[in-house]
């Protein structure tokens, strides 16, 4: 009898973002034990940058995360594991690779474009090129998907797969895809959650002006200038708002999953440490609440319920950050 | 966020998906939570889409008015910019801007045509006109 195919063993997980979703997968399908949270938090995966060089169909790049591949990256010391890394100059290769793969029962992961994935709703669709999903067989023409954002496997025509996988454009994917290279370790320990809390308060409180918190505060100094008349004002605050909320479940999303890593991280601190991170846990949780509010506020301003106020927003945000930097700053005393 | 208050606005626009959040259940534990959506992210991703089909529909206008050629029109309904169309087609940005003066489109060769048709994944039927 040989083994069962990795098609009947590999459990879908339903995810917040696609990359620790996807990474979060891979390490329990090869036997580590690594929530989604664990994986974001272990990564350092939490940030703030506001990029206003870099436009996005000409608004300004807000993030509230790492950029694409820190999390895959980020996440090989805490679980000592190494990924291999294929990209591909023929999108012929690539599928050859890939089938390949997956007739080895490799689960293989991937990053696609969101535009062209047919099982995508309609109105998401953009020209987003950094997504992340894992291939777990093939059956015909179809690949078997686990696509973290959803609640259940999808399917996917291979020539569907095949034009999302070759993309063109900013963050072109040219067919890359991963999986891990080793057996990763069982449990992660308090050494690399410490390496993980140092790192993202470092990025938090960064003395640079474009992230972390004085990010968060230079973006305030644009909205408090923005004219409340002027047509574009909605488009620039509805921007930053969509930044959040809606592209790879954005800063409240992001904070609520960082509350729950440091949650579960709690468990691996030494005994006089754990009360302490889990009040910090639900610190970042009332962070997150209060992330949505910002967006709540935002919302009923372009929607005309509120007169649009972009010195209120200002104001909102500016707590945000005096909120978030008195937290780093716990945490840093935390950690070390 | 507690587990109670996780939005269910039921959103349109995820036609169908739901969304996972974490939240905060009765113990304490903060779990994985499953969402149909909140009205929030459903004003701001409509006012997205709304802008590029109003972007989509004035280039219509100018093709009717024999401003523009369809090409315009299909690269704005497939979301595309003048740069991603030249990348996914392999031109230079300023032959595609050519190709935009309607009697130049009309005069395309078809492997032209197609090379289009391909970038915008479409058939090429379907790109020389209007639907």
């Amino acid at each position: 009898m040989s083994a069962p195919a990795p098609q009947q063993t590999f459990q879908h997980s339903h995810a917040a973002h696609c990359e620790s979703g996807v990474i979060g997968s891979l390490l329990r399908h090869h036997g580590a034990n690594a929530s989604e949270p664990m994986v974001f938090g272990l990564s350092a995966a939490l940030a703030f940058a506001y990029l206003p060089f870099i436009k996005v169909g000409g608004l300004p790049l807000v993030s509230y995360r790492m950029p694409p591949r820190a999390i895959i990256k980020g996440i090989r010391q805490a679980f000592a594991i190494r990924f291999r890394f294929e990209t591909f100059r023929s999108v012929e290769a690539g599928q050859a690779r890939l089938d390949d793969l997956l007739a080895q029962g490799t689960i293989v992961g991937l990053q696609t474009s969101v535009f062209w994935l047919p099982y995508f709703p309609q109105d998401m669709r953009f020209h987003f090129n950094a997504h992340n999903l894992l291939v777990y067989g093939k059956e015909g023409d179809e690949y078997l998907i686990s696509d973290p954002i959803g609640d259940v496997p999808v399917r996917c025509a291979t020539a569907d797969l095949n034009r999302a996988r070759f993309a063109k454009g900013a963050l072109a994917p040219k067919g890359l895809l991963y999986y891990p290279d080793n057996t990763p370790r069982a449990q992660a320990d308090w050494p690399a959650v410490q390496r993980a809390l140092k790192k993202t308060c470092r990025g938090m409180l960064a003395p640079f002006p474009l992230v972390g918190v004085r990010g968060m505060r230079l973006l305030a100094g644009r909205f408090a200038k923005l004219d409340a008349q002027h047509s574009n004002t909605g488009h620039f605050i509805g921007n930053v708002i969509r930044m959040q909320e809606e592209i790879g479940t954005g800063g409240g999303g992001f904070r609520f999953l960082y509350a729950a890593f440091l949650q579960e991280a709690a468990q691996f601190a030494p005994a006089e440490k754990r009360t302490a991170l889990e009040n910090m846990a639900e610190r970042m949780l009332a962070i997150g609440d209060d992330w949505r509010a910002f967006a709540l506020a935002a919302a009923r301003m372009l929607r005309g319920r509120d007169a649009m106020n972009p010195q209120h927003m200002a104001d909102l945000l500016r707590a945000q950050a005096d909120r978030e930097e008195a937290f780093f700053r716990d945490l840093r005393k935390l950690a070390a | 966020m507690r587990i109670d208050e996780v939005p269910q606005d039921d959103n349109p626009s995820l036609g169908g998906y739901r969304r996972a959040v974490y939240a905060r259940d009765a113990d304490g534990r903060m779990v994985l939570a499953a969402s149909t959506g909140w009205e929030v992210e459903e004003i701001t991703n409509q006012d997205a889409v709304e802008q590029l089909n109003a972007l989509a529909n004035e280039t219509r206008t100018r093709v009717e008015a024999g401003l523009t050629s369809p090409l315009e029109y299909w690269m704005h309904v497939r979301r595309m910019d003048l740069t991603l169309l030249a990348q996914n087609a392999g031109l230079w940005r300023w032959r595609v801007r050519r190709h935009f003066k309607p009697q130049r489109f009309a005069a395309l060769s078809p492997a032209m045509l197609e090379r289009y048709a391909s970038a915008l994944n479409i058939p090429v039927a379907q790109l020389v006109r209007l639907p």
